[in-house]
């Protein structure tokens, strides 16, 4: 069964991200979206949470929400893939379920 | 004029995720109108409000960052910015966008309002404040 987890929060202000990667199975695919994506900025304190957990873990991040808080994309951690709207629906098809952490 | 307070507005919330930020600048601007003695805290999350480049149009909702830069002209001059959530991030003084006022006393000469300062120093602000609302 494969697995779509959902992020839509800070990980500087909740640990939705940190809970997640904890309890996310080899293999799942994670998004940051909203205000998950500020998760996915290399250099900052938080971003060891993403590095270390991408040997497992595929990422992914909604490029219109880090385009709206002037992040440039060249600011993501690498092996992060930038998606768009339908990127978005074509990974919730792809996988069997999406958890959301909220 | 004794009547004058000193307003803070303490900034927590990242800018689009919750309405927080929004709001918070509806009532500075707000504020402004009432001759106060004003001053802004961005910290925690609140520092991603400044970040400069942003573009919504992706969202389909309101960039109201752009609305920053017109607080100089609100007379609100004194915006510090925690420097330990400033280096959490991984930003600098660099990602944020320039924000300015003009001093009368100075030949209208352009001063920055942004102001860096780490916790020790802002605790004394926030201590020395008649008023502090939280957004």
């Amino acid at each position: 069964m494969s697995n779509l987890h959902i992020v839509n929060k800070s990980s500087y202000d909740r640990n939705s991200l940190e809970t997640c990667l904890r309890l996310a199975d080899k293999g799942g695919e994670v998004l940051l979206f909203e205000d998950g994506v500020y998760g996915a900025i290399k250099g900052g304190v938080k971003a060891k949470l993403i590095e270390d957990a991408m040997s497992n873990l595929t990422f992914y991040v909604l490029g219109p929400d880090v385009k709206a808080r002037g992040l440039d994309e060249g600011r993501l951690i690498d092996g992060i893939k930038v998606v768009d709207y339908s990127g978005f629906v074509e990974l919730t098809v792809k996988n069997d379920k999406v958890t959301s952490w909220l | 004029m004794s009547d004058v307070k000193k307003f803070c507005f303490l900034n927590r919330k990242a800018p689009y995720g919750t309405v927080y930020a929004w709001e918070s600048l509806e009532v500075v601007l707000i504020s402004a109108a009432f001759d106060q003695d004003v001053s802004l805290v961005f910290a925690d999350d609140g520092v991603y409000q400044l970040v400069k480049g942003q573009d919504t149009t992706g969202l389909g909702i309101k960039n109201f960052s752009p609305t920053y830069s017109a607080l100089g002209d609100y007379d609100i001059k004194k915006i510090y910015i925690e420097k330990e959530s400033l280096d959490a991030r991984g930003l600098t003084l660099d990602d944020l966008q320039h924000l300015t006022w003009e001093d009368e006393n100075e030949d209208w000469a352009e001063k920055d309002s942004i102001m860096v300062v780490e916790k020790a120093e802002l605790a004394k602000i926030l201590e020395s404040q008649d008023v502090l609302l939280s957004f």
